[in-house]
C-alpha cells in the first residue's frame, strides 16, 4: 500500500488539498474547500442572489473575495434587461461591493485582468466558463446560482478530488493555427462530455510557448470538453502577465503536477494541426478546415471570453488589414473586455478592422449568449465563439459555424469560410 | 422504490441547457423559462408533462452552461427524476442543488417512451415496467439529502433558522 502522503500528486490535487487545508488528497474523495475567489454576473448574481441572502436573513461572508461583473444584459436592451442591471448596481451600491466591474467587458477576461486570479487559489465563478481561470493556475470552476448562495453564506464548497488529464502538446503551432483549434479538435475527439468532470491539465512545448490569452482560450473551453477544470502550470509567462496587471506576489514553484503523478495522459502534435471548424449545432462537430466543403457565410462574428481577446483580434488584424471584407458579409467585432479594446486601440488593430469593414459591437456577452440581441434568422454564421448549439445565439434557423478569430476574418475577407493559411501565405491579391 | 407509476419521455444524447432553458427566456422567472423547456426537441413536452414523469435521456444530458434554471424548470414541471449514461459535471450540482434527482444509469437508454418505472435513488436501481432491475451509480449521501430537502435553499433555511431561534435563547439568558 502506497504511502499517500509521498505519493506524487497532480496540480489539481496540490490545489485542492491547499484550499482543504490537506496535506494532500486523493482522486475520488469529496472534500470541502475554502473559496478564495467568488464571481457572478448580472444574470447569475444579484438578481438571483439577493432575494435567497435577504429571505435567509443573511449576508456574504467576506466581500472582499467576491467580484461582480456587469456583462450580460449590457448594454440594456429591452425592459427586463434595465430591471436585471437595476438589481445588480442597486445591491452592489447597497452593500458597498468593492469589486464590481460594470460594462468593462466579460467577466472570464475581465476578472484576471484586474489582478483578482493568481495561482494556488481555489475560486468559483456562476458561470459555465469559469473554468478559464485554470490558465493562471488556480483552480477554478463554474457553479450555478443557489450553489453560489451556499458560497456566499458559508465561505466553501465541496468537490470530489479529480482525476486528472494530460493534454500533452509536443511541437509548435504553425502560423495561422491557434489554442482555439486545439481545442476544436480535442472537443470533436474526445466529445463534448470527454473531460468526464476530471481535471484536465494542458501542457508540452506548444502549451509552454503560448501567451496566456492563448491559455485563456484553452482553459475556457475545458467546458465544452466537460472537465470541471483547465489548468496550465504557471510559469514566468504567467508571471510577467499578472505584474502587468498589477498582481506583485505570484508564487509558480509549488503549483505544478509531480512527474510521476497518476492521470490519462494524450499526446499531440501542434506542427501538424490544421484550423478546426465545427458544423452545427455542437463544438464536438469539428473538422480539419480543408475537410470542409465550399460553405458561404453572411456573417463573421468574433466575440466572446472565447475569441474576442487582444490576441484573439491582433489576429484577426492581420488576416484583414488593408483589405476590405466582402460584399454582403457583416464582420462583427465585440472585443472581450474594454482594456483589451483599448489596448488594440493603441495598437491601431482597431482602425485596421474598421477600416476593413467591420462593425464594432460593445464589449459584452452580446450575442454568444444570445440573452439580448440575435444574429439573423436563417443566416449562415462563422463564430469565434464557444458554443453553437441550435438557438444558443438567439435564432433557432442560424447555422452556426466555430473557428479560430484567424478563420473568422479570413472568411469574411472571402465570404466563404476560408483556411486563415491561404490568407497569410499568399495574401488576398489573387482571391477576386 | 417509487410504484412503477413514473411516465418516461425519452430524449437523445447532449441535451443542452439551452434546449432546457432557452437563452431568449432567461431573463424571466422559472415558471415563463419552462413553459419552453425543451420546445426545439418536444414542442408538447412543457404542455403534457405531469408530475412524478421522469425523462429518460442519451448521454451528455445538461451539458453547456452553468444556468441551474435548466434543472429548476424541470424541477417546476415536476419532473421526479432525469436518468441517463451520464451527465455534465455542471448541471449535476445544479440538479442536486435545486432539487432534482439525477440517477447515472449505463442501461437507460434501454427504457422506452411512455414506460411506467419505479426507482430507488439509495438502493440505486430502476424497476422497469417488466421487472428489470437497472443498476445506477451510488449518489453521496449529503446530496440525496439535498434532493429530500427541495436543494439547498430548502437546508439553508433551516440551518439559518436554527440559528436565529438559538440566538435569540442566547438573548434571554
Amino acid at each position: 500500500m502506497p504511502n499517500p502522503a509521498t505519493t506524487p500528486q497532480t496540480l489539481a490535487q496540490k490545489l485542492i488539498a491547499h484550499a482543504a487545508s490537506r496535506s494532500h488528497v486523493i482522486p475520488g474523495e469529496i472534500v470541502t474547500c475554502k473559496v478564495d475567489l467568488a464571481m457572478f454576473h448580472d444574470s447569475s448574481g444579484p438578481r438571483r442572489l439577493a432575494p435567497m441572502l435577504a429571505e435567509l436573513g443573511t449576508t456574504i461572508w467576506d466581500k472582499r473575495k467576491v467580484v461582480l461583473v456587469i456583462d450580460h444584459y449590457v448594454p440594456e436592451a429591452d425592459d427586463e434587461a434595465r430591471r436585471i442591471v437595476r438589481i445588480a448596481r442597486h445591491w452592489a451600491r447597497d452593500l458597498a461591493l468593492p469589486h464590481v466591474y460594470d460594462g468593462q467587458g466579460i467577466c472570464h477576461v475581465v476578472v484576471p485582468q484586474h489582478g483578482h486570479i493568481r495561482p494556488g487559489l481555489f475560486c468559483v465563478g456562476a458561470d459555465s466558463h469559469s473554468p478559464t481561470g485554470g490558465a493562471f493556475g488556480a483552480y477554478m470552476f463554474g457553479i450555478g446560482s443557489t450553489e453560489m448562495l451556499g458560497v456566499l453564506v458559508s465561505g466553501e464548497t465541496w468537490v470530489r478530488v479529480p482525476r486528472t488529464i494530460f493534454m500533452r502538446w509536443s511541437g509548435r503551432l504553425g502560423d495561422g493555427v491557434t489554442a482555439k483549434d486545439m481545442m476544436l479538435s480535442m472537443i470533436g475527439r474526445f466529445g463534448m462530455n470527454g473531460g468526464q468532470y476530471q481535471a484536465v491539465e494542458f501542457c508540452g512545448e506548444a502549451v509552454a510557448a503560448m501567451p496566456i490569452n492563448e491559455r485563456m482560450t484553452l482553459a475556457n473551453m475545458s467546458a465544452e470538453l466537460g472537465a470541471q477544470v483547465g489548468l496550465v502550470a504557471p510559469d514566468e509567462v504567467t508571471r510577467a502577465w499578472l505584474a502587468a496587471c498589477g498582481v506583485s506576489e505570484v508564487e509558480t514553484a509549488r503549483w505544478h503536477s509531480d512527474e510521476d503523478a497518476t492521470g490519462v495522459r494524450h499526446n499531440f502534435d501542434a506542427s501538424t494541426l490544421a484550423p478546426q471548424v465545427a458544423l452545427p449545432h455542437s463544438p464536438s462537430n469539428s473538422r480539419p478546415i480543408t475537410d470542409l466543403e465550399p460553405t458561404l457565410v453572411q456573417v463573421a462574428y468574433i466575440g466572446a471570453c472565447t475569441g474576442a481577446k487582444l490576441d484573439d483580434l491582433r489576429a484577426a488584424a492581420r488576416i484583414v488589414a488593408g483589405y476590405r471584407i466582402a460584399r454582403g458579409v457583416r464582420l462583427l467585432i465585440a472585443p472581450a473586455s474594454v482594456r483589451d479594446r483599448e489596448a488594440a486601440e493603441r495598437e491601431g488593430i482597431m482602425r485596421m478592422l474598421v477600416d476593413a469593414g467591420a462593425e464594432l459591437l460593445p464589449s459584452a456577452c452580446g450575442v454568444c449568449a444570445g440573452y439580448g440581441s440575435s444574429i439573423p434568422d436563417g443566416a449562415t454564421v462563422i463564430s469565434s465563439t464557444a458554443r453553437n448549439f441550435q438557438g444558443r445565439m438567439g435564432s433557432v434557423t442560424a447555422q452556426v459555424f466555430l473557428g479560430s478569430p484567424y478563420t473568422v476574418a479570413a472568411s469574411a475577407l472571402r465570404g466563404r469560410i476560408t483556411d486563415p493559411r491561404e490568407v497569410l501565405w499568399h495574401g488576398e491579391a489573387g482571391a477576386r | 422504490m417509487t410504484a412503477p407509476t413514473h411516465r418516461v419521455w425519452r430524449v437523445g444524447a447532449d441535451i443542452d441547457t439551452d434546449a432546457l432553458a432557452p437563452g431568449a427566456w432567461m431573463k424571466y422567472s422559472v415558471d415563463i423559462i419552462a413553459q419552453h423547456c425543451l420546445e426545439t426537441l418536444r414542442p408538447e413536452f412543457a404542455l403534457e408533462v405531469q408530475r412524478g414523469d421522469v425523462v429518460v435521456a442519451g448521454p451528455g444530458f445538461g451539458i453547456g452552461s452553468s444556468r441551474e434554471q435548466a434543472a429548476a424548470a424541470l424541477v417546476h414541471l415536476g419532473v421526479a427524476a432525469v436518468i441517463a449514461p451520464s451527465f455534465s459535471g455542471l448541471f449535476f450540482r445544479n440538479a442536486f442543488n435545486v432539487g432534482l434527482l439525477l440517477l447515472t444509469c449505463r442501461d437507460a437508454e434501454q427504457i422506452v417512451e411512455g414506460e411506467r418505472i419505479a426507482f430507488d435513488a439509495r438502493a440505486g436501481h430502476v424497476r422497469r415496467a417488466d421487472g428489470a432491475l437497472l443498476a445506477c451509480e451510488p449518489i453521496p449521501e449529503f446530496l440525496l439529502q439535498m434532493v429530500d430537502a427541495g436543494g439547498l435553499l430548502p437546508q439553508l433555511r433551516r440551518r439559518f433558522a436554527r440559528r436565529d431561534a438559538t440566538n435569540d435563547s442566547t438573548e434571554k439568558r
